[in-house]
């Protein structure tokens, strides 16, 4: 039999290199799998990670870590075909230690975290794709990879392979997605002088800003659209959940290029070079959709755990702070010397405790009343729109009349009743 | 059996960038990696070990110390250790400076363990100048046999290997003694899928890393820049090739015209 390790992880992204970095700073022996040429190279997010859960795991990270721009100012876009109603909050606080949180490129980033992880002992290897877990007796005892000779045997395995965890399918903690329950994102990086970046966006060197964009940016269907800004480039992107783009027929190129060339975005891109085109699967399937997260001998965090809040796109600082709870429990487990599910359970224990799920819980319908109910994104951003244009033109008509004309419009098109049930629901989702 | 290898870091130039200005490579825009020739060196290399049955394979770097990834990368395809020399002594080195850096060093790891062989892949993706290998070859006064497809035999009791070279119009089958040199073409093997055993041995290996210091008898004047007489003149991006020709029409008359064009080149097709 081969070399046995204390913990096997599957993934280099954050969840799989928090835990893996976390083990092996406590001094056990982790053996960390990824099958992209490096980590970092199939990673896809939007760009924003968030400083607190970074920073619990490598303190004062932004002195070394290859970060893009911190995020000084955070807009909100409601956008119609040819307007826009926004709103947002900037603040120099942000642009200082400890900061908020920074744009990253995540090639670079990963590569950097997973060094990390190396220098406290954690043995990654790359290039290499894991196959099944063994088991024995419904225990998982290691793993098998593609390569020849090529299974490992540890105490614990940790799946932090992505949204699409296969390995957790085969063990039947998961079952196939429904087309509710994810989101397809496609994103771009755009390539634009660091002078043109901040001209448009009013920024200044090392300071950046994220928009979130609301409405026409999705053609009315549940999702949002995004642009963040990076050093001398643009991260651009756009998802749905895979329900809505098969409803209404999208393509989600089509909903890119319909994103790039709509006149309150084309100006912020315009004349830059298109470096990386990238898609990725997002789980959105939120309190619900959490499989079971720990058996005999195995764990499951980040993405492949469904931890994602996609009401306030945060994925990448759930990611963390599972891997290390996930880490934790190990550590615990191995000085129990029992690593059953029973034991293991420490680790859902734990999570269901935190912010993690109880974001997700807060959140628990919101997307599924979103789903069913398309109004809020079909036809209240429009209305919004018109309302504000409505109130601030000049046109010698009393303020009085036009506030009470807005009213009258929102509860003409909708009706009275609906839209104070819209607005009941909605409240609920979120509350 | 003692096989050194002698392998280089390179930018990947499939992918790399020119600077319009300069027509220098922009090493920033391609990630480095093992030099594709060297790599199949190192899996020669580590047949001839199968084949036999036992062996050491060494390999053998000159770069910053950054080059310790191609010295993991061929512990990854088989190698069992790897040696490193970095100083800043040997920056700037031509293909002169480098081949005697390197029979240097490999002096140095001959004393403690006689060498038989090495390989050498045919030239760098970088520069293409094929020098290196017949350079090193000639400073330890061992055979140099370059564009090799194939090792036929090996015979450890008589010391002779039975060699397939490429030449323009075919192929040579010759006979050397060994110790000697080889260059090798990519065809003389397929990259194999590394085991996992290795995978694990190459992430936790750190190589033997030298600095000038670490080796005997150098003379410094023909280090680095100081030992490099080559003298870039000029440097341009070569012209994109343009298309071939499509031929037009119905079956026949495309035949036509090929023969007619074939006619206008048979000094082509004229053997030597």
């Amino acid at each position: 039999m081969s070399e046995k390790f204390d913990v096997i992880v599957v993934g280099a992204g954050p969840a799989g290199t928090s835990c893996a970095y976390t083990c092996a700073k406590n001094g056990l022996k982790v053996l960390q799998i990824e099958r992209g040429e490096y980590p970092g190279s199939k990673n896809v997010m939007g760009g924003v990670l968030y400083r607190k859960q970074m920073e619990e795991i490598i303190p004062e990270f932004w002195k070394e870590a290859p970060l893009e721009r911190p995020v000084i100012e955070q807009r909100f876009w409601m956008m119609d075909k040819e307007s826009s109603v926004s709103f947002g909050y900037k603040g120099l606080e942000w642009g200082k230690e400890p900061y908020n949180n920074f744009t990253v490129l995540r090639a670079p980033f990963d590569q950097w975290f997973a060094k990390k992880g190396v220098e406290q002992g954690v043995l990654l290897i790359n290039e290499t794709v894991v196959l099944e877990c063994l088991t024995e007796n419904g225990k998982v005892v290691g793993v098998r990879t593609d390569r020849p000779d090529g299974d490992v045997y540890a105490d614990v395995v940790v799946l932090a392979d992505g949204v699409n965890s296969l390995l957790a399918k085969q063990l039947g903690y998961h079952k196939e997605f429904r087309p509710d329950e994810v989101a397809l994102t496609v994103m771009e990086v755009i390539n634009l002088s660091k002078d043109k970046i901040n001209d448009r966006f009013n920024l200044e060197d090392n300071q950046g800003c994220t928009i979130e964009i609301f409405g026409d940016s999705t053609k009315g269907n549940l999702g949002t659209a995004f642009i963040y800004t990076n050093k001398e480039s643009v991260n651009i992107g756009v998802g749905t959940t895979l329900s809505s783009m098969i409803k209404a027929k999208l393509k989600p190129y089509d909903l890119l290029d319909y994103l790039k060339t709509h006149p309150m975005v084309r100006p912020l891109i315009e004349g830059g070079e298109s470096a990386e085109y990238l898609a990725h699967l997002i789980p959105e399937g939120g309190y619900h959709s959490v499989p079971k997260v720990a058996g005999d001998g195995v764990l499951l965090a980040g993405d492949a755990a469904q931890l994602v809040n996609a009401i306030h796109r945060e994925g990448s600082n759930m990611a963390m702070a599972s891997g290390t709870m996930a880490a934790e429990t190990i550590i615990d487990a191995k000085k129990r010397g029992d690593f059953s599910e029973t034991s293991l359970n420490q680790y859902r224990e734990t999570l269901y405790q935190s912010f993690i799920i109880k974001d997700l819980e807060k959140y628990k319908d919101a997307t599924h009343t979103f789903e069913h109910y398309p109004q809020y994104f079909k036809e209240y951003v429009p209305m919004l729109n018109r309302a504000a244009s409505k109130f601030f033109t000049v046109d010698g008509t009393p303020k009085k009349e036009k506030q009470k004309e807005i009213m009258k419009s929102f509860t003409s098109e909708r009706g009275t009743i609906r839209v104070l049930q819209d607005m009941y629901r909605a409240w609920k989702a979120v509350k | 059996m003692h096989i050194v290898v002698c392998v280089k870091q390179v930018p990947d130039t499939k992918i790399i960038k020119i600077n319009p200005k300069t027509n220098t490579l922009d090493r920033r825009s391609a990630p480095a990696i093992l030099n594709p020739y060297d790599a199949h060196a190192v899996q020669e290399a580590v047949k001839i070990k199968k084949a036999i049955g036992r062996g050491t394979i060494s390999v053998l770097s000159m770069g910053p110390p950054q080059a310790v990834a191609v010295i993991k990368k061929s512990i990854e395809i088989g190698a069992d250790r790897g040696f490193l020399i970095s100083d800043r002594a040997f920056a700037g080195a031509d293909t002169l400076a480098t081949s005697y850096a390197l029979s240097k060093a490999l002096e140095r790891i001959s004393k403690d363990m006689p060498v038989d062989l090495i390989i050498c892949g045919k030239h760098a993706i970088d520069g293409d100048t094929g020098q290196v290998g017949p350079g090193i070859a000639r400073r330890l006064d061992i055979p140099p046999v370059t564009n090799v497809i194939e090792v036929s035999e090996l015979n450890e009791s008589e010391k002779t290997i039975l060699i397939k070279r490429k030449i323009t119009d075919g192929y040579e089958l010759i006979q050397a003694q060994v110790p000697c040199l080889l260059t090798v073409e990519k065809e003389i093997n397929s990259i194999e899928y590394s085991p996992m055993p290795n995978m694990m041995k190459a992430a936790k290996y750190e190589p033997i890393i030298w600095s000038v210091n670490d080796l005997e008898d150098v003379d410094r004047t023909q280090l680095g820049l100081k030992g490099s007489p080559t003298i870039v003149g000029k440097m341009f991006t070569p012209p994109k090739p343009e298309g071939g020709k499509r031929l037009e029409g119905n079956a026949d008359k495309q035949i036509e015209q090929l023969m007619e064009l074939l006619n206008d080149k048979k000094e082509l097709f004229v053997s030597r």
